[in-house]
């Protein structure tokens, strides 16, 4: 039974995981940005979908609505955050040292934690009715949140669509040339500049929507952005910086070998995940899945 | 201690009224306590801790001032100056919280200094309180170290440290499930959750030899996730399940195991789960053992001035008051009585050293309960504590407390002199209970 709860318990925290850490790994991938700023998109989107939820939910409203604006609270915040993000701050700084963009999405991490007590203040905020209203089942003898299946699914369901946008349609393999030698597609004629903003909004949504689907399982407070955008980056560094199939291999290498820790030998669960990253970095010092560094003359 | 303000003119009949009236007479204009207020403002903390109390030295610092406390409070002032709070947010490393005490001292000329949370940051600030010789009063943290470590002469606590609340855990799950055969505990991978761990652990194996210890889990402060430790309770089988959490952790838990009905397995006992109960309402289920680091909020006593702090904090704030707003309270009354026992002494404005020759072994009324400076060399209080079963009414929607048990404070607290490790393996030996 144990083993069964590891891997539940694993791929549960996978999935989030894996959701979290794929706008991370998109944006730096296109963009060559360390988006630090990403952990104030998951926290913001915690906090709209906690409190379009709350509303919702204080007059009696159909459950499926409340799953309904947890996507249209993400969307919102990567639309607007990304693009004014990416337009008011971003461009400042193309073409730029790597650690400039760094360091600026940093300074907007720290501005976007302070926006973030202005508006929705030091209190916490709870959106449990999404989570709860699905109670739990029985999977051979553990009891297993139906929430947390489901987050599994939309992980997955992200994933897919994700994958066949950038493989199956024109902008996705415009935006793949991009990813690969951005001078070139520019010359070529592709615009790059609207691809970067694309996809910093796009990157900015997944953010969001990790943290509008983890609402209902957390109590929305100040600081949850900073405990995210740690663990995201042991993530996308273990699978490679910019590669989405690396995203999903990090993301189950992680949630499995925490899980297993904390059922196994809890005494160990802070160090596991950090482990795991140092022994991949030693062996890859780019991650499981980075592409090779073509040398530029 | 106290400053006088110097404007010109105004020193002479100053300086006379200072002669004239007595010790702890009503503040006047000239003469103020500048009293730094050091709490979370900001971060993870502030929502259950830090604001709350703040709230409550905002609220006390009025009322003093306008001497509307009830007796035996009800002499204006502190020493008989009137307080001014200066609000300093706690927030930060270690260095910046040490670094804004000395700006407080030194730049902003505080006379006294009453605050933090942390046990980190009382460990921190102990050593550079004593050595600008600044009288410095901590209110909430839990930390036994900072008196058992080393004798201080201008550190005080008025709150009890955690032995208190681990032994009282332990002694209220042995008493309400006699039958009880195994435990385990899910604390967060920090001094506090450690510490308060090893006391109930230590409580619990002293008062039943050998009971069984299933699974010890040490989260991340701020993880927010429980989902595999709770699966690991979830088949430790466990009659008791220990946890110190506090702020979000606490929350996201119940929430998170509610789901998955741990609690109809195993009792949760939840040492902090007060400052989570309003907030949580229906959410949080019937039958978890709720403590609140004392008697206070829905365990208070009830008394004059229980009543009168209770209503008059609901009235201003419109939420009831929890512990950390008790455990501010006890801080500035236990300086209020201090300061105007030295002064009564003094016949004048008192000194820091007077103030804290004063403070030492003080018994004062506290808000819910007595509180006596007791150990530490008489700079650590102690408190009698209690814990009660929890039920959410569901007639009038008000989360309550039910099967409600007080423990004197020499059953929950070590005796002077005795460290709180070796008090607890010793069997408990002195307790009176």
């Amino acid at each position: 039974m144990i083993w069964t709860a590891i891997l539940i318990d694993g791929v549960v925290y996978a999935a989030w995981l894996f959701i979290v850490a794929l706008g991370l790994t998109l944006v730096f991938g296109v963009m060559k940005i360390l988006n630090v700023a990403h952990g104030a998109f998951y926290a913001i989107g915690a906090y709209a979908a906690a409190s379009l939820i709350g509303v919702w939910f204080a007059g009696d409203r159909p459950l499926v609505g409340g799953y309904v604006l947890l996507v249209v609270a993400s969307l919102a915040v990567g639309l607007v955050m990304g693009t004014l993000l990416e337009r008011g701050v971003l461009r400042l700084v193309y073409g730029r040292d790597e650690v400039v963009a760094a360091l600026a999405t940093y300074a907007v991490f720290l501005i976007l934690e302070d926006f973030i007590l202005l508006v929705w203040g030091t209190d916490p905020y709870f959106a449990g009715e999404p989570a709860t209203a699905l109670g739990a089942d029985d999977w051979f003898g553990l009891a297993v949140s139906n929430y947390d299946l489901l987050l599994v699914a939309v992980a997955a369901v992200v994933g897919l669509l994700l994958w066949l946008g950038l493989n199956r349609t024109r902008t996705g393999k415009l935006l793949l040339a991009v990813i690969h030698d951005r001078e070139m597609s520019a010359a070529f004629g592709i615009d790059v500049t609207l691809m970067f903003t694309m996809t910093f909004v796009l990157g900015a949504f997944l953010g969001a929507l990790g943290g509008a689907l983890t609402a209902p399982k957390i109590s929305v407070a100040p600081g949850i952005g900073v405990e995210v955008i740690v663990l995201a980056f042991a993530v996308v560094v273990i699978g490679g910086m910019g590669s989405i199939p690396g995203a999903v291999v990090g993301a189950l290498i992680v949630g499995l070998a925490r899980a297993a820790a904390v059922l196994l030998l809890p005494s160990v669960e802070l160090f596991v995940v950090y482990a795991v990253m140092t022994l991949v970095l030693a062996f890859r010092p780019y991650g499981l899945f980075a592409r090779a560094q073509a040398r530029r003359i | 201690m106290i400053r006088k303000s110097h404007s010109r003119g105004r020193g002479v009949l100053a300086a006379a009224a200072v002669a004239a009236v007595a010790a702890v007479a009503p503040a006047s204009a000239q003469e103020t306590m500048r009293l730094g207020v050091v709490t979370f403002v900001t971060g993870a903390a502030a929502g259950p801790f830090g604001i709350p109390a703040r709230n409550a030295a905002e609220l006390l610092i009025e009322a003093i001032n306008a001497g509307k406390v009830p007796e035996p409070y009800a002499a204006k002032g502190i020493g008989g100056a009137a307080v001014e709070m200066i609000l300093v947010d706690e927030a930060g490393t270690t260095t910046q919280v040490v670094q804004e005490y000395r700006n407080l001292v030194e730049r902003r000329n505080a006379d006294a200094v009453v605050g933090y949370i942390s046990s980190g940051s009382c460990l921190a600030v102990t050593p550079v309180a004593e050595e600008l010789k600044k009288l410095t009063v901590f209110f909430d943290c839990g930390t036994p170290r900072v008196f058992e470590e080393a004798a201080r002469s201008y550190v005080f606590r008025t709150a009890s440290h955690a032995t208190m609340d681990g032994v009282g855990a332990a002694r209220y799950v042995v008493e309400k499930l006699p039958d009880v055969k195994s435990y385990g505990g899910i604390n967060q991978n920090y001094a506090w959750g450690q510490d308060s761990w090893r006391d109930f652990n230590l409580a619990m194996q002293a008062l039943k030899p050998g009971i069984k210890v299933t699974t010890e889990q040490f989260p991340k402060l701020f993880q927010g996730q429980f989902s595999a430790e709770i699966s690991a309770l979830l088949l430790s089988g466990s009659d008791v399940v220990h946890s110190s959490f506090w702020n979000g952790d606490l929350e996201s838990f119940v929430v998170q195991q509610s789901a998955r009905a741990l609690h109809t397995k195993s009792r949760l006992v939840l040492t902090a789960g007060e400052t989570a109960m309003f907030r949580l309402g229906a959410k949080m289920p019937d039958g978890v053992v709720i403590g609140a680091r004392g008697p206070f909020g829905v365990l208070a006593r009830k008394t004059p001035l229980n009543d009168w702090f209770r209503q008059a904090y609901h009235d201003r704030f419109n939420v009831p008051a929890t512990y950390p707003s008790y455990h501010m309270a006890h801080a500035i009354l236990g300086l209020k009585a201090a300061a105007d026992k030295a002064a009564a002494a003094a016949g004048k404005r008192p000194t820091t050293e007077q103030i804290a020759k004063a403070f030492e072994y003080l018994e004062f009324e506290g808000v819910g309960t007595k509180v006596r400076m007791a150990i530490g060399k008489g700079h650590q209080a102690i408190t009698e504590t209690a814990y009660g079963t929890y039920k959410f009414d569901k007639s009038t929607g008000e989360p309550t407390l039910v099967d409600i048990t007080h423990y004197p404070a020499e059953c929950v607290n070590p005796p002077d002199g005795v460290d709180s490790v070796e008090w607890i393996k010793s069997g408990m030996k002195g307790a009176k209970c």
